[in-house]
């Protein structure tokens, strides 16, 4: 079995910091993960091959610095590491982002094998949209599998695959078909620590290395800027309120500083005594 | 290689592109909003994208549609009537056996086959699980700009749509047009808008349309649903109290003292996003961008910081009290009240202030 992971290298976004005047991400300093979500995809991955043998191909689309996130890939024990890098995917939204990684993909499969199952996480940390895998299973005609808790089955022989998946107020138990797309949700799997011999490994590994030309991409108009419907107008931060908040001074008995702040939430907003008083009474 | 290409084009140009709309989109017209239905029932988010679907409708002087897909008989027709209380002029309504189960495939080919015959300009879906499904294959095969979790719409001089939604986790916000292709595809989170008042007796024209769909042909077989159980579902997105935990609570077991007040209130407890990554609450329990976006009439944040992805979650909050340590938290930017002390040493007081105060208020009011 071959299997494709797509991860995304991102800034942490717990130390972005927006510059307060030109209004632009500092990046400078800020450092890059994984981003999260894809994490659970790789794992997932790296079970099915342990159980199923085949292989991990990981795949990003990024500056050429990207290739410290597949390293990392390769760390836990991805067997292959392809990164897509061109100064004509700068501005991709996320219909060009697709096209490219799906023409890698298209790639990876004629060099390697077609996947059987191409994962992505449910969505990164800094675009948060999840359009790129449902945009890839489209593009390449996979069965699209989104928001997937658990893998409860693989039946290679049968190409057939059982999935769970969240869905608003339950779980869909889905059987589907290979060549399929999935993207895991997270807490799907525990992330493994990386064995060392992986870890050295990743170290010396070479890392695949294609422009557009090279995965195949034959028309730039279909990436990039000129590939994206999407145009961003204008960046801005969000406006403060104009009144800060009220500050209710802390006494030196807990018991005295909650009650005066009861008094004047109340005070403030006089019919959240009774909404309070319904509420507690369960009604 | 690249290294002959030009160089990009900057922003600015691109944005006044939008303008030159190619003849063959010059028929698009009217606001959509794809009705959510799973199982007879609508998604509260449905309503909410109709209010902001009947704003944009109006600015634009066209008509609002409501788009129903499911199984006959399976609450197709109350979410018709329905659309139309909530300010729909017309409804597009699908019903095949077929589309009883959300399903990637029949609903792709259902929502462009609506999309290719009727042509809409504008077309709204919920940031749901369906919804972001849905929408990402549709647009992708539309080859159509697609803006996820917008927090505001509106409609432009030249009557293009403008969406606005966070980046970089809710650190800044952008406006994000859609070139020279239609329709204008968005997505908007569950509570982010306001449910529009509801206008009883409100009707409308019902266009019904049938789409080629067989079984045989669809791959993913729905084989059972697992209801979630009762005490799991988590009303937190739609509860009138919420309090939630940060990492000023220094450790998961302090989470107890968020939901012990919660519990005297009657409300739902969440945390911010760092406890969710920390594993000191499940993914369902998170507050912010990345998570549910809250209205409720009362938010208390619990050594919380308040960072930006936290607060588009939480700004529809009629009252928001911050209780954290740090006088100059970003939370104070955007809370109405707060308390400069320890959250782990405080909410034990608020819990039982709360307490004495609730029950004495309900005793009165028996007395009287």
């Amino acid at each position: 079995m071959h299997f494709v992971v797509c991860i995304k290298q991102v800034p942490d976004s717990a130390q972005i910091r927006v510059h307060p005047v030109t209004n632009t991400i500092m990046r400078q300093g800020v450092p890059t993960i994984i981003n999260p979500y894809d994490l659970f995809a790789l794992e997932t991955a790296l079970r099915l091959r342990d159980e199923q043998g085949g292989e991990v191909t990981v795949l990003t689309m990024g500056p050429p610095s990207a290739e410290d996130a597949l390293r990392k890939a390769l760390t836990f024990g991805a067997d292959r590491a392809v990164l897509l890098t061109d100064r004509f995917f700068a501005g991709s939204d996320t219909l060009a982002t697709s096209y490219a990684l799906a023409q890698a993909i298209r790639k990876i499969g004629e060099t390697w094998g077609a996947p059987d199952i191409v994962f992505a996480g449910k969505q990164t940390i800094d675009g948060d949209t999840a359009q790129v895998g449902p945009g890839i299973a489209r593009r390449l005609g996979l069965n699209q599998l989104t928001y997937i808790s658990k893998i409860a089955g693989l039946d290679a022989a049968a190409r057939t695959i059982d999935l769970e998946r969240r869905a608003e107020g339950g779980v869909q138990v889905l059987r589907s078909a290979l060549p399929c797309l999935v993207t895991m949700l997270e807490g799907s799997a525990e992330i493994r620590r990386g064995a060392f011999a992986d870890a050295l490994r990743a170290a010396r590994a070479e890392i695949v290395t294609w422009s557009a030309v090279a995965a195949g991409i034959e028309d730039p108009q279909k990436c990039g800027l000129r590939g994206s419907p999407t145009v961003v107008k204008r960046v801005f931060a969000p406006t403060p309120r104009a009144d800060k908040a009220k500050a209710i001074e802390p006494k030196p008995r807990a018991k005295e500083t909650a009650e005066d702040l009861i008094v004047a939430l109340f005070e403030a907003k006089p019919a959240l005594a009774d909404d309070l008083e319904r509420l507690a009474a369960g009604l | 290689m690249s290294d002959t290409a030009p160089p990009a084009a900057p922003a600015p140009s691109r944005a006044a592109m939008k303008k030159e709309l190619p003849e063959r989109f010059k028929a698009y017209k009217n606001v959509w909003v794809m009705v959510e239905l799973e199982r007879g029932q609508a998604h509260p988010v449905s309503w909410e994208l109709m209010g902001e679907g009947r704003k944009l409708a109006d600015k634009l002087g066209v008509e609002l549609a409501a788009v129903v897909v499911g199984a006959p008989g399976a609450g197709t027709r109350e979410a018709v009537a329905e659309g139309f209380v909530y300010g729909a002029d017309l409804a597009y309504l699908v019903e095949n056996p077929i589309l009883a189960e959300y399903r990637n495939e029949p609903y792709t080919k259902t929502l462009t086959d609506l999309v290719d015959t009727y042509k809409p300009e504008i077309l709204l879906l919920g940031a749901t699980n369906l919804g972001r499904d849905l929408a990402g294959s549709v647009a992708t095969t539309l080859l159509t700009g697609l803006t996820a979790d917008c927090t505001e719409l509106a409609v432009d001089a030249d009557k293009s749509l403008a969406a606005t939604r966070p980046t970089f986790g809710g650190s800044l916000l952008c406006t994000i047009y859609t070139l020279n292709t239609r329709p204008q595809m968005a997505t908007i989170r569950p509570r982010v808008m306001p449910t529009p008042a509801r206008q009883d007796g409100r009707t409308g024209r019902v266009v019904e349309h049938a789409v080629d769909l067989k079984e045989e042909s669809i791959v993913t077989k729905v084989l059972s649903f697992l209801p979630d159980r009762a005490s799991h579902k988590l009303n937190l997105a739609f509860a009138d109290v919420v309090v939630a935990g940060g990492l000023g609570l220094q450790g998961a077991e302090n989470l107890q003292l968020v939901r012990a007040l919660a519990d005297v209130l009657g409300g739902e407890w969440g945390c911010s996003r760092p406890c969710v990554q920390k594993g000191w609450a499940p993914a369902e329990r998170q507050i912010g961008q990345t998570g549910k976006t809250i209205r409720p009439k009362l938010y208390i944040a619990a050594g919380i910081s308040g960072a930006i992805q936290h607060r588009v979650g939480v700004e529809g909050a009629d009252l928001i009290l911050a209780v954290n340590t740090d006088r100059n938290a970003p939370i104070l930017d955007f809370a109405h009240f707060a308390v400069a002390t320890d959250a782990i040493r405080f909410l034990p007081a608020l819990t039982e202030a709360f307490r004495a105060r609730i029950s004495a208020h309900t005793s009165d009011r028996l007395a009287g």
